[in-house]
């Protein structure tokens, strides 16, 4: 076993225990632990975009070369309308430039969703039902899955008789689909704990595990 | 107050210094409990296994630290894949550029230990604004879109790059991501240009990209610190996942056996009543 002689490595430490904390109760080092997190989160972002996208892809190409890239003080004044919002007066400019984001982000993105989130999802449920290759055949468990999960989502007719049996069927597959998705949450949540303790033992106590 | 009313009612801090002590435990006494290597794994195991050198993979660390634990052993296990396999990687941060300072030192630390050159074996790109376009942009002009590596130097000036056009030029994406970062590239490069695409994702999400792979748009899944895991045990070097597991299998352990208890104690009660 050697102890770390990283400060950073300590300071990390001291923050993870600060965070666990609040697993026995509320209390300042928990506190302390949160603000600081939020507080370098947002520091981070702030000079991030600044340098990256105000400095890098604004003034650093008009400064260098405006000939060629002047056609960015068009975006430029949008991104200034933006900031509009906070002004009452004039907050109506923001609207140009939140129209034209949603329109080009609609236009950039409905058809590719509607290709890869509808239609070929789509054809993967028109599937060959197959006896033969796993036991009663996945692909007749996708199929009967799709349709009575689409059923019980199926409002304009009541749940009742035939179409209640298989929105009722339907549910079944809703939930074995929640209690997977749950069962993966706990598994990811230990996964950060366990990832924790793996630094607190080989960076912080440097011993050796594998 | 009888047994079963007191086991509905046990103080949660119980349950966490229990879960607690299974997670910390296997660390000191280890059973050697097996890893399984599902198919989904496998896929992208036996997708690198059979490209040439000449061939390019482009990794995106979409990450942040967060969720550190769970993504760090997959990229590192696929790093020292494509190391030990002399395939060329180009790794970036498209989606979350606080991904930058967890991808950059290890990619570095790893390609020392492989005798990589940068720039003819791996080339780091970093976080650039706008990863939807710069996901598009990728598939039209690859050099155009990014310009320069992370550290200023143009991609026409670095061998490895100055040869990927589009995404003709690179064999298969892997999307490192905690967020909807992977969904991004299925829209944007696989659904328009037809990159092969392979995601390694926190557990959190894998329930609900199975989907994608079962559709075809993923090529196979790395799904969380099992996903990391089960990659190390195929390339025989066991790491940080696989450390992770055994303690991973003794919480969950733990916790059914709390789900049982804490059902019967309320069925027991309830039928008291």
């Amino acid at each position: 076993m050697h102890l770390s002689t990283d400060p950073w490595v300590w300071i990390a430490f001291f923050f993870t225990l600060s965070i666990f904390t609040f697993l026995w109760k509320d209390n300042f080092l928990y506190k302390l632990a949160e603000n600081v997190t939020v507080g370098i989160g947002m520091g981070f972002w702030i000079v991030l975009w600044w340098n990256q996208t105000v400095v890098g892809q604004f003034w650093t190409p008009l400064s260098t070369d405006f000939g060629s890239n002047f056609h960015l003080i068009i975006p430029a004044i949008m991104g200034l309308f933006m900031i509009t919002r906070i002004i009452p007066k004039y907050a109506w400019m923001s609207r140009y430039a939140l129209a034209f984001t949603i329109g080009s982000g609609a236009g950039f993105g409905l058809p590719r969703v509607i290709q890869g989130g509808v239609l070929q999802q789509l054809y993967a449920t028109l599937l060959p039902i197959n006896f033969t290759s796993v036991g009663l055949g996945y692909n007749l468990i996708i199929i009967i899955g799709t349709l009575s999960s689409l059923i019980y989502f199926f409002f304009s007719k009541e749940h009742k008789g035939a179409i209640g049996g298989v929105a009722k069927l339907g549910i079944w597959f809703l939930m074995i689909g929640f209690g997977a998705t749950f069962g993966y949450t706990v598994m990811a949540r230990l996964s950060l704990f366990i990832g924790r303790v793996l630094f607190i033992l080989k960076d912080v106590f440097g011993m050796h595990l594998f | 107050m009888n047994f079963w009313e007191k086991l509905e009612k046990l103080d949660r801090r119980i349950i966490y210094i229990i879960i607690t002590l299974a997670v910390v435990l296997p660390f000191f006494f280890r059973m050697g409990l097996p890893i399984k290597i599902s198919p989904e794994t496998k896929a992208i195991y036996d997708y690198i296994q059979n490209l040439s050198p000449t061939d390019v993979v482009f990794i995106s660390g979409d990450y942040d630290p967060q969720v550190d634990a769970e993504l760090t052993p997959m990229f590192e296990a696929i790093v020292r894949h494509c190391f030990e396999r002399n395939v060329k990687i180009v790794v970036s941060n498209v989606y979350n550029p606080q991904g930058v300072g967890l991808v950059e030192p290890r990619l570095k630390k790893l390609a020392q230990e492989y005798k990589k050159v940068y720039g003819v074996d791996y080339v780091f790109l970093g976080w650039k604004y706008g990863y939807s376009l710069l996901i598009m942009g990728m598939g039209r002009d690859f050099k155009g879109t990014w310009q320069t590596d992370y550290y200023n130097t143009s991609l026409e000036d670095l061998p490895l790059t100055s040869k990927i056009n589009n995404y003709n030029d690179i064999a298969l994406v892997i999307s490192l991501t905690g967020s909807g970062a992977y969904v991004a590239w299925i829209y944007y490069a696989y659904v328009q240009f037809k990159a092969k695409i392979a995601a390694g994702i926190t557990a959190v999400m894998a329930a609900d990209s199975y989907p994608y792979l079962q559709a075809g748009q993923l090529i196979g899944l790395l799904g969380g610190l099992r996903g990391a895991a089960e990659y190390e045990q195929l390339i025989h070097h066991p790491s940080l996942g696989s450390a992770g597991m055994e303690a991973q299998s003794w919480s969950h352990i733990a916790i059914i056996l709390f789900i049982i208890l804490g059902n019967l104690g309320y069925f027991m009660s309830r039928k008291k009543k």
